[in-house]
């Protein structure tokens, strides 16, 4: 290849480039890789989703889909070179309006941003969406993109702390600015000098045994090919997993395997060399053995076992019973009975797997995207045969995660690969390995029967569920006893009895997915909330609020609640219930074609680890040159811990939040804060935030005899607290330094107080939860069965909100993934691998969205807050669908609700 | 010719056309689907880049009609100024991807690629386009719906370039218009799509274009539909369900199942000729 290169020249910037490369490379890896413009990123190589959006000539092209010789003498603009001026307005709206999340789209819309700008200083909210659809963005539900685009031209700064508690603040996220000038380092953008490149060879259907053939010489036909690996090269224990007992996801297949894209060698040497290697000639022999890829198949009972200890390829089955459910539904005075199917949903995020490793000091370091360092730590020393502190994770910035990247992916072969060649290696997954190889939403088939008495009050329910949780365990066990405790929804149950089971398959593995399959359970029970409340004769938001969860009542695990906001999410959205009925009564008296509908669908979520330890620890230290330091290992992939954490820890101790400086998330250097999972973060972490706070603030009262702090600055060595009039300074030179290099340090861990769940699923499952309700306004196309989502309003009770803009854009994200399990996302194995196939909402899918932030403190929470990230996206696909019922009368049964199956289900409703 | 790193980019289309007569060549132009169709990360050759060829791109009168150069891109279509007839070509110039695509994007690659929801085809299909196909034997023209001979398939020889296509004179009368049905906006693959190009004059249909695609193999023209429009005020409701079932050939997949098809095609189609009236 290298000798077909060409001279080109790029004028990027005014200035001009003379390179030689092959003239068919895709533009999109000259500028990251031989000009080292990172801010344009990879994330599909097929113009699906506009990560690597450049303007070329001024205007916007996917890099990735230009070879570099198109380029010759046109002049290219990126994130690092565009406009400075202009750059800068838009990087602080972006930042003010919370416009960036994780941050791997943002350089793309940015980039398209700036050619509509340059046109239209001030544009209006479609022509911001004509520049912008062709830039996916799966964090941020695009809204607050929308309003950072228009307001740019007016932007003259970015907005500062006030000078008051940084809690409840919406301050800008503080780790903002690499995300929006395109310097934030994700997985694939680091690369040590002298790395060599992994590809993974992976399996070609969906189930098989396998043998290699000659590998030995197949490498050494090939001199650029350092070395390849298989399972053989594995010292530590082949098996790795989220739940150590039942840890069985080899790193590498090693005679057998289960899933589609599954690998079962690597190739590593030369990147030029091994990037261009044609694969399919390595030398192994494949024997494909039957196959299911549903829940159902999985489960009859003549199917292959995927794992021999586990009969009916049943992998685990989840409990919950109070009261006498059966009986409760025969004396009912109204029963709704009905059976709904999900989907596989692909969490889609831009930024495939990634990462990069090397040794240091005798230490494997892998640096790629996580959300979960530690365990990705443990888990990777136990594959290896390493002691865990001979690994080091430092997590890159995660360009999206969603509970994916809870489990380990490039890691174990990253360390394989470093261990076996001495070298530094990377790997970067394509998006059709990412989408292969990488969790998703189970599939559910799911069951239930509602009753209610005479007056409308729900007297019992019964639940099952089955979940297709695929070829190996990951999250399936989460899945199946979160559902249990969730399928009533935050309603009063007195009589309940909900099953699970997850079933293996030869689907792609099912395991953490924002709600953890509680989205699902609420699409069966909120869908069946409006058949029950039809037939009880009620409203069906009234219906809801007669039956919220309220304050002193139990949960059908037995578990007396607290602080439960649900009614005052209900009621905050009853005048916007009103106002959206009357809008399409009035719109659809005046049309024929189309009708509108409106819909509304409560959640409840408990934050944190089901009925499990899962501790945080904060340390928080001031050095003697008076920097304040949070060691922060939550990893933030865009949600806004580094943020959020900060507020608290600077409250609780009583200083700015400017004065915090952010160390981590990196095994070495932060103590366990657990995974980004859960909606745990803010809690649990936080908590532990706070309480290393005040043990800071405590120990500084000690040192200066003070009572009380009103105010606390730090400079020049010197620490200086004040008690209204007096105050007191410390000299921090003059203390000695503690083993972390700190003269005032703090360290506390919180666990949230839970119990084991008993044979019935009876106890204290989690410690906070969060509650809250969305109505959708929708309009359905009668004669072609296409629906458009118009307005979502959304109320959650968030206990406290830290930072409200951040909240905010957690809803409006939540939703925007709600909305295409509602209406669009559907993943079938081997069939939409690519996001050309696998549709997720468009800037021009996203409706407007009213965010109510209802703050019913919880005393268990840091200063009252609870968790709000997955709570998010559970109501919004139930309250779409049932939206669409009201509309046209479809009763949608399986999601996605693509128009042939809403216009066969207005058909059956006939 | 066994080396799949050469790439070339002549500048003119004699050059391109001895080049090609060596065989073996990938023909390049806005690579929206060469680019995709390879997962590597240089172009699978050997290619032959035509967009270096000045005088394939771009869109200029002739005495015939109108000449649309192979290289011309979604975005020249979109800003050129061109009579209604080809109001549903822009349309669908709109629909093609985001603008990145319609940027890059170009006509001719669009029939070259073949593919049965290539959003150029049905509103070329109802202006008659005219496939201009360049050989070193020289230059010969064949109807769009005979230069599309399958999905993926067409009538390009291995030696032969797409050099332009044509619109005739007597296709650039009356209003055009198209609908394309998806999933989502921005960035989809039609479940289903319809363009219609009608001439009124004195108050009744004289010419009736009529083409539907992703709902068969190829798309497809409605000549039956089209003469139940010819003589009467524009009506949609001559569209019926029972001819647009008889004039195509859907399939279930992943975006939608043929009944479903077979009737939104009808709706649209309506729809697209209510549009034009």
């Amino acid at each position: 290849m290298k000798d077909r290169a060409q001279n080109i020249s790029l004028s990027i910037g005014g200035e001009v480039h003379h390179l030689q490369c092959h003239p068919g490379r895709r533009l999109s890896d000259v500028l990251r890789d031989d000009l080292n413009l990172k801010s344009v990123k990879i994330g599909c190589d097929a113009g699906d989703c506009g990560a690597c959006t450049v303007l070329i000539d001024g205007a916007q092209q996917c890099a990735c889909l230009m070879p570099a010789l198109q380029a010759h003498c046109c002049e290219i603009e990126t994130l690092e070179t565009a406009e400075p001026d202009l750059s800068q307005r838009l990087q602080d709206a972006f930042l003010n309006h919370g416009a960036a999340q994780c941050g791997i789209c943002t350089p793309g819309i940015m980039m398209a941003a700036m050619e509509l700008l340059r046109a239209a200083p001030h544009p209006d909210e479609a022509e911001v969406q004509a520049a912008l659809g062709g830039v996916l963005c799966r964090c941020t539900g695009y809204r607050k993109i929308i309003k950072a685009v228009m307001a740019a031209n007016e932007t003259t700064g970015l907005r500062a702390a006030q000078d008051c508690a940084a809690v409840g603040q919406s301050i800008p996220r503080l780790d903002g600015r690499p995300k929006v000038d395109g310097s934030e380092i994700f997985g694939a953008d680091h690369v040590a000098p002298g790395s060599l490149l992994i590809r993974a060879v992976r399996a070609p259907m969906y189930h098989a045994d396998f043998s290699f053939g000659d590998t030995a010489g197949w490498v050494a036909e090939r001199p650029d090919v350092h070395a390849v690996i298989t399972a053989r090269d594995i010292a530590g224990v082949n098996a790795f997993g989220v739940i150590p007992p039942l840890a069985d996801q080899p790193a590498l297949a090693e005679s057998h395997i289960r899933y589609l894209g599954e690998p079962v060698a690597l190739v590593i040497g030369d990147p030029d060399v091994v990037e261009a290697l044609d694969l399919s000639d390595f030398p192994v022999s494949w024997k494909p053995r039957p196959h299911s890829l549903t829940e159902a198949d999985g489960a009859v009972a003549d199917a292959a076992l995927l794992h021999k200890n586990r009969p009916d390829n049943t992998l685990i089955c989840g409990n919950v019973t109070c009261g006498t459910a059966d009986a409760a539904l025969q004396d009912a005075a109204h029963v709704v009975s009905g059976r709904f199917e999900t989907s596989y949903v692909e969490h889609a995020y831009i930024e495939p797997e990634a990462g990069a490793a090397w040794m240091e000091g005798g230490v494997l370091t892998i640096q790629a995207c996580t959300q979960a360092p530690v365990m990705d730590q443990e888990e990777t020393a136990k594959v290896l045969g390493l002691p865990p502190d001979k690994v080091r994770i430092i997590p890159a910035a995660a360009g999206g995660g969603f509970g994916s990247k809870l489990d380990l992916t490039v890691q174990p072969l990253l360390g394989l690969a470093v261990l076996k060649t001495g070298r530094p290696c990377h790997m970067v997954f394509s998006r059709t390995e990412s989408m292969q190889a990488s969790t998703k939403r189970h599939p559910g088939t799911m069951q239930a029967s509602i009753g209610a008495d005479a007056d409308g009050r729900v007297t019992g329910m019964v639940f099952h569920g089955d979940f297709n949780t695929g070829a190996y365990a990951s999250w399936g066990p989460t899945v199946a006893t979160r559902v249990p405790v969730h399928a009533s929804g935050p309603y009063r149950t007195p009589n309940y009895r909900a099953t699970s089971r997850a079933i293996h398959t030869n689907g792609p593995t099912a395991g953490a997915f924002r709600g953890f399959g509680v989205p699902q359970a609420a699409i069966t029970q909120e869908l069946l909330y409006d058949d029950l409340a039809e037939k009880c004769g009620l409203d069906r938001l009234a219906f809801r609020r007669l039956n919220a969860l309220a304050d002193g009542d139990k949960t059908p695990s037995g578990q007396v609640l607290q602080a439960v906001g649900l009614r005052d999410c209900l009621d905050a959205l009853a005048p916007h219930w009103t106002r959206a009925g009357e809008d399409a009564a009035e719109f659809n008296a005046r049309h024929a074609d189309r009708k509108r509908g409106i819909g509304v669908a409560s959640c409840w979520y408990g934050c944190g680890n089901t009925a499990l330890s899962n501790p945080s620890t904060i340390r928080l230290g001031i050095t003697a040159q008076a920097r304040l330091r949070l060691h922060q290992g939550a990893t933030d992939i865009g949600q806004g811990s580094n943020t959020v954490i900060a507020q608290i820890a600077a409250d609780a101790l009583g200083v700015s939040v400017d004065a915090v400086e952010l160390i981590g998330p990196d095994t070495a250097l932060t103590p366990d804060c657990g995974k980004t999972s859960a909606s745990r973060q803010t809690f649990i972490t936080g908590r532990a935030a706070e309480a290393a706070g005040q043990t800071l603030r405590a120990a500084i009262l000690r040192l200066t005899n003070l009572s009380d702090l009103t105010g606390l600055e730090l400079g020049a060595g010197t620490l200086t607290a004040r008690q209204d009039g007096t105050h007191r300074s410390i000299d921090l030179t003059a203390l000695p330094v503690d083993a972390h290099g700190y003269v005032l340090c703090a360290e506390e861990t919180y666990d949230p107080p839970t119990t084991a769940l008993d044979e019935n699923g009876q106890g204290t499952p989690y410690a906070v939860y969060g509650y809250g309700a969305q109505i959708a306004e929708v309009e359905v196309d009668l004669k072609l069965g296409t629906t458009k989502v118009l307005h979502i309003t959304a109320a959650h009770d968030v206990g406290r909100a830290i930072n409200p803009l951040l909240a905010e854009g957690q809803i409006e994200g939540g939703i925007a993934q709600g909305l295409g399990l509602a209406l669009m996302e559907e993943y079938i194995p081997g069939q939409t691998e690519d996001l050309h196939n696998y549709l997720i909402p468009t800037i021009g899918d996203m409706p407007p969205v009213t965010s109510l932030l209802i703050e019913k403190p919880d005393p268990e929470g840091p200063m009252g807050a609870k968790g709000l990230g997955e709570h998010v996206l559970i109501p919004t696909a139930p309250a779409i669908l049932n939206a669409i019922r009201d509309a046209c009368g479809a009763k949608i049964t399986k999601v996605p609700a693509l128009p042939h199956r809403v216009l066969a289900a207005m058909k059956a409703a006939r | 010719m066994t080396d799949r790193h050469l790439y070339q980019r002549p500048d003119t289309l004699s050059d391109a056309l001895s080049l090609l007569a060596s065989g073996g060549w990938q023909v390049a132009a806005g690579c929206t689907d060469i680019f995709p169709a390879t997962q590597r990360k240089v172009l699978d050759g050997p290619t032959l880049d035509i967009t270096g060829i000045a005088d394939l791109r771009g869109i200029t009168r002739t005495d015939k009609g109108l000449r649309i150069g192979a290289t011309t891109t979604w975005t020249d279509i979109i800003k050129a100024d061109l009579p209604a007839a080809f109001d549903g070509l822009k349309l669908a110039a709109r629909e093609v991807g985001a603008m990145q695509i319609q940027n890059r994007g170009t006509l001719a690659g669009n029939l070259c690629n073949a593919s049965p929801a290539a959003d150029g085809v049905p509103p070329l299909l109802v202006l008659d386009a005219q496939v201009e196909i360049s050989s070193p034997e020289g230059v010969q023209t064949l109807p769009l719906a005979a230069f599309i001979t399958g999905p993926r398939q067409t009538a390009l020889a291995p030696t032969d370039l797409v050099s332009a296509i044509h619109i005739p004179v007597a296709s650039m009368d009356g209003r055009s218009h198209f609908l394309k049905l998806g999933a989502r906006k921005y960035l989809v693959i039609s479940v289903a799509m319809t363009a219609a190009r009608i001439v009124v004059t004195d108050g009744v249909v004289t010419q009736a274009a009529l083409a539907v695609g992703s709902c068969g193999p190829v798309a497809t023209r409605l000549p039956e539909v089209e003469a139940q429009l010819i003589g009467q005020p524009v009506d949609a409701s001559l569209v019926t369900d029972a001819a647009v079932a008889r004039a195509i050939a859907p399939i279930d997949d992943i975006r939608a199942d043929a009944t479903y098809r077979t009737e939104g095609a009808a709706e649209l189609l309506r729809r697209t000729v209510d549009a034009v009236s």
